[in-house]
């Protein structure tokens, strides 16, 4: 399941939801992004999410039918926010439910690692009352190339 | 035809999106981005480096060889920075 909002999410329900009457899962994995402080002493930061409404959704979908076929999973949910946050707000919940740990873990970080390159989400960071567009890391293209090479 | 800009390419052409007309020997994604940084010093800036602007076709991402149809959905961005 694929979400999108400008509001905040409760991990704990949302965890609890994936898992309600489904007596096949033994392992939940999940992972949280949270906005970073980027300020320095006495300045606020702030930081805020674009998106590209339609393509978003079709990405995310595609990438949670890759990772049901790839991996033994029961569910797949993801919430990703958008609008403008602040430090320590979330910004992504990205869970997998299974039998067995292993496949809950791998298909988990795999997902964030695709979503870091093909999800068209875009930061802006504002500090001391300048905006910066956030810039891509090579480290994120090589972290999601590596699940091509191990296929 | 239309096309979508966002994040700093928005900012630099300085509009969400557009209607344009390419001549007729325009056809792939490439020779678009090279017609669109010919139309304003702001679409200049935002194609300066062709090789970081990212572009999806109907929310499918493609390269610059691909062919566009004129009822195609077009969108240029930068690379993305979700999560």
């Amino acid at each position: 399941m694929i979400k999108f909002q400008r509001e905040n999410f409760d991990v704990g329900d949302e965890l609890a939801a994936l898992c309600a009457n489904r007596q096949n899962v033994g392992a939940v994995a999940s992972f949280i992004g949270l906005v970073r402080d980027v300020a320095g002493p006495g300045e606020l930061s702030a930081m805020t999410l674009e998106h590209y409404r339609g393509m978003t959704e079709k990405q995310l979908q595609q990438l949670e039918a890759d990772a049901l076929q790839r991996w033994p999973l029961d569910r797949v949910l993801i919430i990703h926010r958008y609008g403008r946050l602040l430090p320590g707000d979330q910004i992504v919940l990205c869970a997998t439910t299974s039998a067995h740990r292993e496949a809950a873990f791998t298909a988990c970080s795999f997902l964030m690692d695709w979503l870091k390159t093909k999800a068209p989400f875009w930061k802006l960071e504002e500090v001391g009352g300048k905006s910066e567009w956030v810039e891509a890391k090579d480290t994120d293209d090589e972290a999601a190339a590596k699940w091509n090479e191990n296929r | 035809m239309k096309v979508l800009y966002f994040a700093w390419l928005r900012d630099r052409v300085g509009m969400t999106d557009e209607e344009v007309e390419p001549p007729d020997e325009v056809t792939t994604v490439g020779e678009l981005i090279d017609w669109l940084a010919q139309q304003s010093s702001g679409h200049e800036e935002a194609f300066a480096d062709p090789a970081i602007v990212r572009c999806a076709l109907n929310q499918e991402y493609v390269k610059a060889h691909e062919k566009f149809s004129r009822d195609d959905e077009v969108a240029f961005f930068p690379p993305v920075t979700g999560g």
